[in-house]
């Protein structure tokens, strides 16, 4: 990416930053919460201490790999939507995996697990690519219902075949799964806190997904068909093919991101495991401006925002969905801007709007 | 109602300008039109015609510069206010919703059948009807628009303007899509209607320039470099005018020893996107060194033929031949592999990736190739030397090999895709409407190329609805009407006229052979 | 059993269920034919349940209190055509990537209305919400009286809405330019139809209907408000609108099939037949998908200039 073109999009996303507080600010005012104290406590909170630090970068692996396999697939012209689902089968395959197989060695275990994780995401964003591949489905509509379904399936394994005995006999009846062994948790950073591995297997994806687009043919093939499918097609690159392609990508990155939960943070399959990383990763992506250069610092901003909102909600009694508000807002406003300033023809009315002003003042002929 | 009656006794426009980003479309542009006059308005693509109409219509405001109508300023802030002073205009892309009937169509821009809650459906066919019974223009209103032909749809136009009360009628490139004898059809009823009506005539074809129309101004560059008399000058003159220079478009001169057999297409069935069958029983068989133009009403065929022979369309029975090798259903890129380059029809979807780089476009097809890739890694450097080398050989006009192709010319996309599929020396060339738009300087710059390629012995389809095209550079004309070749000939025996007749469904009056046609002699001349 | 009873029992507990999802789709319906496809819907649906729930709630004590089920359908109206020139705004003036800014709508819709409770409500409480009203003489028609009208008044007003949205497409002056706007926005910006006027007409009027399902939700089926009240139930309606073909009477074809299903999905298991709760729950999703893949021939005959913006100044 060139120097302007960086400075620009660095623009573009201060302002909508700007915009989206502002928008927000009138939320947080109308529920009687002091806009400024609350985002003071949003972005300066976590940072406060080691401890916050760390649990902002917890919070920051999942939404850079679920981040990354967003900009993979909308780079390739396909909305994936469904990465929540796609990160609760993950979940789901990699606990399966991890308990089906306790004596393996910890060198084949972990990376067994993590690649269950990945695939059980593939398969099902794999689905929603061969039916917008094959049948013309909608993509959008058919990873939300995804989603729903995956909820679905993930409730009823916990509830029922993978439910953990213990909690039969104590009767509790979390549904939860067995703990894993721990030949299949990952290594913590940080002694004494949560940070885990995870976090630089994220950051090598993220280098690796920025060769894959933009160095590679396949990255090339995947970049054509999402940016100009009829040429691509015309010049012999099966569109149809690579949507499916990026599709298994997408969902394997947001699976393996349920595997990285599972086993560097809650060592077992429980309920609200995904907590809303997979729509999050999409304003992720999008505030990275789907490059994964953007979307590491992104997710960790995002990581500082989702750790601050539970801190308002104890604190200042800001109810914590005020997070998707904010995501839904910031969504809002990168898409209007985007289209808005990459149109020319806007460029050149705003740019004449505002020289409009000058000679208003006196300099009438 | 009434303020549509008053004629238009004078249309005057002073000093327009509009600006768009990077190009000023109309620079200081004056011009007038009276009642009982044929303005016709000259210029190549890009000149700024379109875009001074759609200023007139009210669909752009000027930067600067008046319009004033029987002598009082006008602003028209959308179409509606110019109909109301009875300026109307036929766009050159047909402006009907195809799923809605002519009627509904009309009844869209009527205001006084727009009841609250209920829409005077009858009276708007009532209307059509009068109209077309007193100019003579047989439409039915309750027709849909998609089974119109498109001389019908031409005809639903005209109504529809006349019906909103224009009594100044502009018509923007009113023939393109015309067989010859349609448009003579149509230059002879506008001659009879010019009587009580005003027309601005929008046309880069000089000879229908001369048959209809009074006065003639030339833009170019946005700007008006000639106004004049239609009858005191040339067609060459106007021509010359026009682009601003002598542009002797090439020929192919023939000359150079017919080559092998190279491409042939043989009883090609093939359906379109309603499912009728769109190609049915099509033969073809080009030689290598050989231009074999495809001339034809636009819709007989074409897109699915050119769909076709790049396997983006499965073809349902036939067979299509490259040296000897059945491509039929073959998958783009093994056709491709087998040495087949195309130009598509709608370059800048089809042909080019928009927001990708000019280096990035001129590996569209190769990028996997063992010079631009190693480990289906891509060679950058590589990619880079192919860009600036290409560049210079087709005279690709951009900022830099980085810049998007997107934001190119007409002319330059269609170097970069040119220079594509030239570099990756094919055996054949399919090219559909190659020069569509572009400017004279970048059509002579394409069409000696196509004629250099001819020369090294590639073969090449041209399918172009502009018959000037296809007579200049083609060795034999193939005519094609519904979905099959109807006729070829070899190109020094195509006359207008004759192709004309062919194009529209009839017998050849003038075969080679001896035999005599009777029944195709009302159509000629 | 009788099976004429399981019958009744299914098809009148699937009537009441077709009513959200098929006020939402008719509103759809307006928002896609002019050209915009406005998956924010889910959103919308879940501010006009809260906004519908809200008024009564809070006007519960108050001089206002029998008005309050008529205000909260009136402010769930406002509050969705208040989104859907959100909407407008983003997609029609700004021309954003319609995909995406419908699911930023769908967050915001979803955040906001949960925000807002738990900030004025906290936890779950119901209303009294408004009565099913039986009409008379009809009611009293064995079977299909038990069936078709003894419901609450906004489920009559939907099924009315279907005959009404026909009429209104095809038979009055601002229904044909809808359908134009949707399938040639040029040519009827040249016949002085303004389009960006037209588009934001109908986003507006299609977010009042989602408001309106969402209020029903809230105010006839559930009695109360939640999170997940909404359920997903906003894209469903989106993928209605598709498998309609994008004419009324195939969207309401379509809202009483997904309800069979569903009320039949509810029979089951009060009949006791073994079946996991969570596959039962999932039906209507899968169907949705299913449904999708067997309509993919329908978008020729549909607005095709759906997801489009518009420029008038972008030259060919």
């Amino acid at each position: 990416m060139n120097k302007e073109k960086l400075v620009y999009g660095g623009a573009v996303i201060v302002g909508v930053s700007l915009i989206a507080a502002l928008l927000v600010a009138l939320v947080l005012f109308s529920i009687g919460a002091s806009p400024l104290a609350t985002y003071k406590t949003i972005l300066t909170g976590p940072l406060s201490d080691v401890f916050g630090v760390t649990e902002v970068l917890v919070r920051s692996v999942p939404l850079l790999l679920v981040g990354l396999g967003i900009a993979i697939s909308f780079r390739s012209g396909i909305l994936n939507i469904g990465a929540e689902g796609q990160i609760q089968m993950g979940v789901l395959a990699s606990t399966a995996v991890a308990l089906a197989l306790p004596g393996l060695p910890r060198g084949i275990l972990l990376p067994l697990v993590l690649l269950a994780g990945a695939l059980g995401g593939a398969l099902w964003g794999g689905i929603a690519g061969w039916l917008r591949a094959r049948l013309q489905v909608n993509e959008i509509l058919s990873t939300v219902m995804l989603n729903y379904i995956a909820a679905q399936v993930h409730t009823f394994l916990l509830r029922g075949p993978m439910l953990d005995p213990n909690e039969l006999e104590t009767g509790s009846g979390t549904p939860q799964s067995m703990r894993l062994p721990e030949t299949a948790f990952l290594d913590q950073i940080v002694p004494g806190t949560r940070l885990h591995t995870g976090l630089i297997l994220a950051l090598v994806a993220a280098v690796l997904v920025y060769v894959l687009l933009w160095k590679t043919t396949l990255g090339y093939r995947m970049r054509a068909a999402g940016a100009g499918a009829k040429a691509a097609r015309y010049a012999g690159i099966p569109v149809e093919k690579y949507l499916v392609v990026a599709m298994l990508l997408a969902g394997g990155f947001a699976g393996l991101a349920g595997a990285v939960e599972v086993t560097g943070v809650h060592h077992r399959a429980i309920e609200g495991i995904s907590s809303g990383y997979g729509f999050a990763g999409i304003v992720v992506a999008l505030f990275g401006m789907l490059h994964p250069g953007g979307i590491v610092p992104s997710a960790i901003f995002f990581g500082i925002l989702l750790i601050g909102a539970d801190m308002t909600q104890r604190s200042a009694g800001v109810p914590a969905n005020m997070v998707l508000v904010l995501q839904g807002v910031i969504i809002l406003s990168i898409v209007s801007a985007q289209s808005f300033l990459r149109n020319p023809y806007a460029q050149e009315r705003l740019f004449r709007w505002l020289s409009g002003f000058r000679p208003k003042k006196g300099a009438q002929p | 109602m009434t303020a549509m009656l008053e004629p238009i006794s004078e249309l005057k426009l002073e000093g327009i300008t509009k600006r768009f980003p990077g190009v000023l479309a109309c620079d200081g542009i004056s011009l007038q039109v009276r009642q009982g006059e044929v303005l016709a308005l000259v210029g190549e693509n890009g000149a700024g015609k379109t875009t001074l109409m759609n200023i007139i219509m009210g669909l752009y405001r000027p930067d600067s510069g008046t319009i004033s109508v029987n002598g009082e300023p006008v602003h028209f802030r959308t179409p509606r206010d110019a109909y109301a002073r009875g300026i109307g205009m036929v766009h050159q892309h047909f402006m009907l919703v195809p799923n809605m009937t002519v009627a509904e169509n009309l009844a869209l821009g009527l205001k006084q059948l727009h009841h609250f809650m209920w829409l005077d459906i009858k009276g708007a066919a009532q209307k059509i009807r009068d109209v077309s019974e007193r100019y003579e223009l047989p439409v039915n209103p309750d027709a849909y628009i998609w089974q119109l032909s498109v001389g019908e749809q031409q005809r639903v136009e005209l109504v529809k303007t006349l019906c909103l009360g224009a009594r100044l009628l502009i018509l923007d490139e009113p023939t393109s899509a015309l067989t010859p004898q349609e448009t003579d059809d149509l230059i002879e009823r506008l001659q009879r209607m010019a009587s009580e009506l005003a027309i601005i005539f929008i046309s880069h074809k000089l000879n229908e320039v001369k048959a209809l129309s009074d006065r003639v101004s030339i833009l170019r560059h946005g700007a008006v470099v000639f106004h004049g008399q239609t009858a005191n000058h040339e067609p060459s003159e106007l021509a010359a005018l026009m682009t601003g220079h002598d542009v002797t478009l090439p020929r192919n001169e023939g000359g150079g020893p017919p080559g092998e057999p190279l491409l042939s297409v043989k009883n090609l069935r093939v359906r379109g996107d309603r499912g009728n069958l769109a190609l049915d029983g099509l033969d073809l068989e080009l030689r290598a060194g050989e231009i074999l133009g495809v001339a034809g009403v636009s819709g007989n065929g074409q897109r699915e033929f050119a769909d076709a022979l790049a396997g983006l369309r499965p073809v349902e029975s036939g067979e299509i031949l490259l040296e000897g090798r059945n491509l039929a259903n073959r998958s783009p890129r093994a056709i491709i592999d087998a040495g087949m380059g195309y130009v598509p029809e709608d370059r800048q979807t089809e042909g080019i990736v928009p927001s990708f780089s000019v280096k990035d476009n001129l590996i569209l097809k190769d990028f996997a190739s063992r010079q631009f890739s190693w480990l289906s890694f891509l060679r950058r450097k590589e990619i880079d030397r192919n860009a600036e080398q290409l560049k210079e050989r087709f005279d690709i006009r951009c900022p830099s090999t980085h810049t998007a192709t997107g934001a190119l010319s007409g002319g330059n996309i269609q170097k970069v895709i040119l220079a594509r599929e030239i570099a990756r020396g094919p055996k054949a060339l399919v090219a559909v409407y190659p020069t569509r738009g572009i400017d004279m300087g970048a059509q002579e710059f394409i069409h000696s190329q196509l004629l250099d390629r001819r020369r090294e012995g590639v073969g090449i389809v041209l399918i172009s609805e502009e018959l000037e095209e296809v007579m200049n550079l083609s060795d034999r004309i193939a005519v094609i009407y519904k979905g099959r070749i109807l006729k070829i000939l070899p190109a020094v025996e195509a006359t207008r006229e004759r192709l004309g007749i062919l194009m529209a469904g009839l017998a050849d009056p003038d075969p080679p052979a001896a035999s005599v046609h009777p029944s195709a002699g009302a159509a000629h001349e | 059993m009788n099976p004429e009873v399981m019958i009744y029992n299914v098809l009148s507990l699937a009537v009441p269920f077709s009513v959200a999802i098929l006020l939402a789709a008719l509103g759809e319906n307006f928002n896609q034919r002019a050209g915009v496809f406005n998956l924010g819907c889910d959103g919308i649906m879940c501010m006009g349940a809260f906004v519908g729930f809200m008024l009564p709630y809070s006007l519960k004590a108050g001089p206002l209190a029998p008005y309050g089920n008529l205000l909260g359908v009136m402010g769930a109206l406002a509050a969705g055509a208040l989104l859907g020139l959100l909407f407008a705004l983003v997609t029609v003036t700004f021309r954003a990537s319609q995909g995406i800014a419908g699911i930023g709508l769908q967050m915001l819709g979803w955040g906001l209305s949960g925000t807002l409770f738990r900030h004025f409500v906290g936890g779950v409480t119901g209303v009294e919400g408004i009565l099913a009203m039986p009409i008379p003489y009809l009611s009293r028609i064995p079977f299909l009286g038990g069936v078709l009208f003894n419901h609450t008044p906004l489920a009559y007003v939907a099924f009315l809405l279907v005959p009404a949205s026909w009429f209104l497409l095809y038979k009055t002056p601002w229904g044909l330019k809808v359908r134009a706007v949707g399938t040639h926005p040029r040519a009827a910006d040249t016949m002085g139809i303004s389009v960006d006027r037209t588009r934001y007409q109908a986003l507006m009027l299609g977010g009042a209907m989602a408001g309106l399902a969402g209020a029903y939700l809230s105010l006839c089926q559930a009695r109360m408000f939640s999170d997940d009240l909404v359920a997903g139930r906003g894209f469903i309606a989106v993928a209605l609108v598709y498998f309609g073909r994008w004419s009324p009477l195939g969207i309401l074809g379509g809202a009483l099939l997904f309800s069979i299903a569903q009320s039949f999905q509810l029979s089951m298991q009060v009949w006791g037949i073994k079946f996991p709760y969570e596959f039962a729950v999932m039906l209507p999703y899968v169907l949705v998908i299913v449904v999708l893949a067997l309509a993919r021939k329908a978008r020729q005959l549909g607005p095709t200039e759906l997801g489009k913006p518009y420029n008038r100044e972008m030259r060919f």
